[in-house]
């Protein structure tokens, strides 16, 4: 594992990266911050953090930072891991608990079959090995909001171990995309907990049960990732897998994906240092913040001859910072116990299935590695390939929610090139949406409108001035179409010869200092007089046949 | 009519000889009768008769339910029975009214059967006296017979009669004394370590534990998930096979039931043991086992070998680690099961409010007694990740050799094995509580647990009464899933042996005008 070196105060180039999306922070709704093609190089020059923001003192030593992150992604199934109780986000409290969820004594855990399919396919997709017998274990801690007094985890033998995500970082200026790598070392099923709500005033603590037993695929990942944007990444690209695979909806608003990381520092070609963990990071962005805060708080701490705790830590999103977590102190023994009330979970290959099995009883994994769906890289490379896209533009695509949808409604509905169309996507569309805090779906100009906007252009309806002019009206008057605006505003390139030649005349004759420069030697003074052209034609005027016209009369 | 067996008195239902509210409402005034006996936490009068008229009008339309429908049957107070009070005779279920039935119980109603209450146990079925539960112990109801009141007299040492009763053993014993006293014609017990099998051998009857899987635990109040089983407590092994039958099977809300279906059967009657192998294990000689016993087990496989069966000593090596294994497994579970009697959902909640680990200390302090804290506290410190690997890692280890034990006899031709149940018989109860639970548990539990580790059908046959005119049990263990076969054994064991049925005295009164008006030693084993 190829880690970066990270130098105490001067932002290597995981630094340079880690702020990005810091100009956005109001941003609401889907995650951002995971833009490669640059827009207007928003994010290619953002500032380090805080905390870097120191002079590297002289022989000072390198560091090198280490995460790993225990990824918990809530199986989208409709009913939950072990119980027949129904599963939706924001269902009245305790209105999801069946007698196995409130652990009514001698009710007994019954596996569910979609989640272990999801997990099947959540393994295959991260290249792993999928074990054809794992085990379920219990896992002890009291905790008001874990009835049982114990979860049921796969801590022995977990259903997937030994896979990989592939995922893409920004580097470089102009940004380009680098592969990395990290090795995920499990997958297990387990139970989620309940929720406790905790009112201090009242010194009462209330406990819904609604999310109590809801499946979750724990994807553990080796610590090969070395910041905040790694981790942000890596986190998006499994996102996007588990969202393709269709195994969660995996939004972390929701709390569907909820990320742990161990982040820890060490002088390069030494051990690991001791780790901790930064509990509950619920957006893309605490996660970077977090990880990167914690890395430099563990470097100052040691650089000043502290020592880091093995401890659990929170990210307070409100100061930037992570802090100790109060309840957690303390080692915690799990006293994990086989759970006896399961048999092994047993699944089989198209070799292994035996004879005359019964499907509704065995799951294949050869079967489920046949229905996989496309993932992200396969999407990703296409577009590259059937558009000529740069890789960076296709991960831009994939990573901001439904823009990839709204690239591939505007193409199938436009004479105009792929190529322009990504432009237009990923340049004016994208930055509206953006400058607005606005997610793809709420945008005010459809797909076909745009794609009206982009024939007229392709066609040399209008001029691309023009349809700047077009496309920020639709933005502001949804339900026009692109005709409706050109023809209102009269922005049809003028195709009037004459007049276009009348102009230029009258232009000439105003300006003859321009005439001179050029007569001189400098050809560029020319320009002017085009820009002047356009102006007096509200942008109708083709710029290259005005040049040309301007040209030829300064020729004679 | 109480005096019969199930399956006689089924045949006097359906001859109509005898209605089932007629039925109930015997059993219902004998529960009052030998109330004394405390075998009941809570008797289910209203639901019975209720049951039985419903049953009355099957029968009077001819559309029994089958051999089950209106026989009077009683429930350990460790099964979950849907909007009646389940207690597991601990403080902390006191007023716990589930929303749910256990399968067996359902699958007992379903048949039509009368539910005439839930017995009395050790509190959480931890326990092999039914002494230990929070509402006060189970007399044995041999301790009025007058098999054992007449042997009593020859020594004049019984001042004050009363108090010297007899235990029924456990923890089943509220089941056990049901059945033994007619209160009912057959109950469901629970089977960890011999709950079943013990209290049936200290009363006289039948104690089936069915194979690990053959019958669903869903809703059973669990001890040791992989060893519990519900058992069956009748006054005939064909009874016990009768209720087997209507329990056992697939259940999905239990993953650890096989999934073959199982087929009804009924019980053949066994002509010729010629072709039977017993094996009979040397390791359960024990120097504890009394000499009534050793001589009534030897008297039995001398009976098997008569009447031409192979009788061959085998050996079960590991058997000596068997019960300290257990009791590490066993505590280890019991830990983590009672981990969610918190007082947050369900049950006893202290008065603390403090912090919410005040409010678990104190509920857990006040729910449960001595016993089921101990074993909760061992299981903790075995279950703690430096003491893992030592004990119950390696427990489960020698689990596994016992496990092959049996499988070794098994394969080499051995059909079942037969044991004794217990050491000795029944004892007063003054003298059963010189000792604590835990060495008490580990005495009793010597020859049943075994077949708990491994998984195997085990039952205990009364066979004889003891000098003092107490019964004696043995077992016979057979191959996993082979209940059929142990059952049809057990059904020629028991017809060859005769055990003298139940004689009451004071203050049982005499029963005979309720059991019925023939003469009771011509109720037994008619075939």
């Amino acid at each position: 594992m190829a880690a970066p070196v990270l130098r105490l105060g001067c932002a290597g180039r995981c630094w340079a990266l880690a702020g990005v999306d810091r100009g956005s922070r109001l941003r609401r709704g889907a995650p951002n911050g995971f833009t490669f093609g640059g827009i207007r190089g928003q994010m290619s020059t953002a500032p380090p953090p805080p905390l870097t923001a120191q002079e590297p003192r002289k022989g000072a030593r390198e560091w090198e930072a280490v995460v790993g992150l225990e990824i918990h992604a809530q199986i989208s199934s409709n009913s939950k891991l072990f119980s027949g109780s129904q599963v939706h986000f924001a269902a009245p409290p305790n209105s999801l608990v069946s007698f196995f969820d409130a652990s009514l004594p001698g009710t007994l855990p019954v596996l569910n079959r979609r989640c272990v399919e999801a997990a099947v396919m959540t393994g295959l997709a991260l290249n792993c090995h999928i074990n054809k017998k794992s085990l379920f274990d219990r896992k002890h801690y009291f905790y008001a909001d874990l009835p049982a007094g114990y979860q049921i985890t796969q801590q022995r033998l977990p259903i997937a171990v030994s896979g990989r995500l592939t995922y893409g970082v920004g580097v470089g200026t102009p940004r380009r995309v680098a592969v990395r790598t990290a090795r995920v070392k499990q997958i297990q099923l387990e139970q989620d907990s309940g929720k406790s709500l905790h009112d201090d005033a009242r010194a009462q603590t209330l406990i819904d049960l609604n999310r109590a037993g809801v499946g979750l695929l724990e994807v553990v990942m080796e610590p090969d990732m070395t910041c905040g944007e790694e981790a942000a990444m890596a986190v998006r690209e499994l996102q996007l897998i588990l969202q393709a695979l269709g195994t969660s909806q995996a939004n972390m608003a929701e709390g569907q994906l909820r990320v742990d990381a161990n982040i820890s520092v060490h002088h390069p070609g030494e051990p690991f240092g001791v780790r901790t963990e930064v509990k509950n990071l619920n957006s893309a962005k605490f996660l970077a913040k977090a990880i990167d805060y914690e890395i430099q708080r563990q470097i100052k701490e040691l650089e000043n001859g502290g020592e880091i705790l093995n401890e659990t830590r929170s990210f307070d999103s409100r100061l930037g910072c992570t802090v100790p977590m109060r309840d957690k102190e303390g080692k915690q023994d799990y006293r994990f116990m086989p759970e006896p009330n399961l048999p092994p979970l047993v699944l089989y290959d198209s070799a292994s299935l035996p004879a005359g099995a019964d499907v509704q009883q065995v799951i294949n994994i050869d079967c489920i590695r046949e229905g996989l769906p496309e993932l992200p890289s396969v999407t990703r490379d296409k577009l590259v390939q059937q558009y000529g896209m740069r890789p960076e533009h296709s991960f831009t695509l994939l990573n901001e929610v439904g823009l990839l949808e709204f690239f591939q409604n505007v193409i199938k509905e436009t004479r105009a090139e792929p190529k322009l169309v990504t432009n237009w996507v990923l340049n004016t569309f994208l930055g509206y949406l953006k400058q607005q805090s606005l997610a793809v779906g709420e945008s005010p100009v459809s797909p076909s409108a745009l794609a009206e906007l982009l024939t007229l252009l392709d066609t040399k309806v209008i001029s691309s001035a023009a349809a700047k002019q077009v496309f920020e009206d639709l933005w502001s008057s949804p339900g026009k179409t692109a005709a409706q605006v050109v023809s209102e505003q009269r922005l049809e390139l003028m195709e009037d010869q004459a007049a276009l030649e009348q102009l230029c005349q009258a232009l000439l004759e105003g300006h003859p200092q321009v005439v001179t420069d050029v007569k001189k030697g400098n050809p560029r003074a020319v320009n002017k007089l085009i820009g002047l052209a356009r102006k007096a034609t509200l942008n109708r005027a083709d710029p290259t046949v005005i040049k040309k016209i301007l040209e030829e009369k300064l020729a004679t | 009519m109480l005096g019969r067996t199930l399956r006689e008195v089924s045949a006097g239902l359906k001859q109509g000889h005898i209605t089932p509210t007629e039925l109930c409402q015997k059993c219902l005034s004998l529960i009052k009768k030998t109330k004394f006996l405390n075998a009941y936490i809570t008797v289910t009068e209203e639901v019975a008769l209720k049951q039985a008229e419903e049953s009355d009008k099957r029968y009077a339309k001819g559309q029994s339910l089958g051999d089950l429908d209106g026989i009077p049957v009683a429930v350990k107070d460790n099964f979950s029975t849907s909007g009646i009070e389940t207690t597991c005779a601990s403080n902390m279920l006191r007023g716990y009214v589930p929303p749910y039935n256990a399968t067996v119980v359902q699958k007992l109603l379903d048949q039509g059967a009368l539910l005439m209450g839930k017995t009395n146990l050790d509190e959480f079925a931890m326990g092999s006296g039914s002494t230990d539960g929070v509402f006060g112990p189970v007399k044995n109801p041999w301790s009025y017979s007058k098999q054992y009141r007449e042997k009593r007299k020859q020594k004049p040492q019984g001042e004050n009669e009363d108090s010297d009763w007899l235990i029924t053993g456990g923890s089943s014993g509220g089941s056990a004394a049901a059945v033994s006293a007619f209160t009912c014609f057959a109950a469901l017990g629970s089977d960890t370590g011999g709950s079943t099998r013990n209290p049936a051998a200290h009363c006289g009857l039948i104690g089936l534990k069915p194979s690990y899987g053959l019958v669903s635990r869903h809703g059973l109040i669990p001890l040791v998930n992989s060893m519990d089983v519900p058992g069956i407590l009748t006054r005939s092994v064909d009874d016990a096979a009768i209720v087997l039958a209507a329990l056992a099977g697939h259940d999905p809300k239990d993953s650890t039931t096989i999934q073959d279906p199982v087929k009804p059967w009924m019980l053949p009657s066994l002509n010729d043991v010629s072709k039977l192998c017993i094996g009979i294990p040397k390791e359960y000689l024990v120097p504890e086992l009394s000499g009534e016993v050793q001589s009534l087990w030897t008297k039995a496989a001398d009976l098997f070998e008569s009447e031409g069966a192979k009788v061959i000593e085998v050996s079960l090596p590991h058997t000596n680690y068997s019960i300290v294994c257990y009791h590490v497994l066993c505590t280890a579970e019991v830990a983590s099961n009672m981990a969610r009697f918190d007082g947050l959902e369900y049950g006893h909640r202290g008065d603390m409010d403090l912090s919410t680990e005040a409010l678990y200390a104190t509920t857990r302090r006040e729910g449960f007694n001595d016993v089921v804290r101990g074993r909760i506290l061992s299981g903790t410190f075995f279950l703690l990740k430096e003491n893992y690997e030592n004990y119950f890692l390696k427990a489960q280890k020698v689990r596994r050799l016992i496990v092959n034990d049996f499988a070794n006899v098994f394969n080499s031709g051995v059909d079942v094995l037969l044991t004794p149940t217990t050491l000795c018989e029944a004892m007063p109860s003054l003298e059963f509580i010189k000792e604590d639970n835990r060495t008490r548990s580990a005495q009793d539990d010597v020859f049943t647990q075994a077949a708990n580790m491994a998984g195997l059908p085990a039952i205990s046959v009364p066979v004889g009464l003891s000098s003092k005119g107490l019964p004696i049990g043995l077992q016979l263990i057979g191959r996993a899933f082979c209940d059929q076969q142990l059952l049809t054994i057990a059904k020629w064991f028991e017809k060859q042996v005769q055990f003298p049925i139940i004689q009451f005295q004071e203050p049982m009164g005499d029963c005979s005008e309720i059991l019925g008006n023939e003469k009771l030693a011509s109720v037994s084993l008619k075939q």
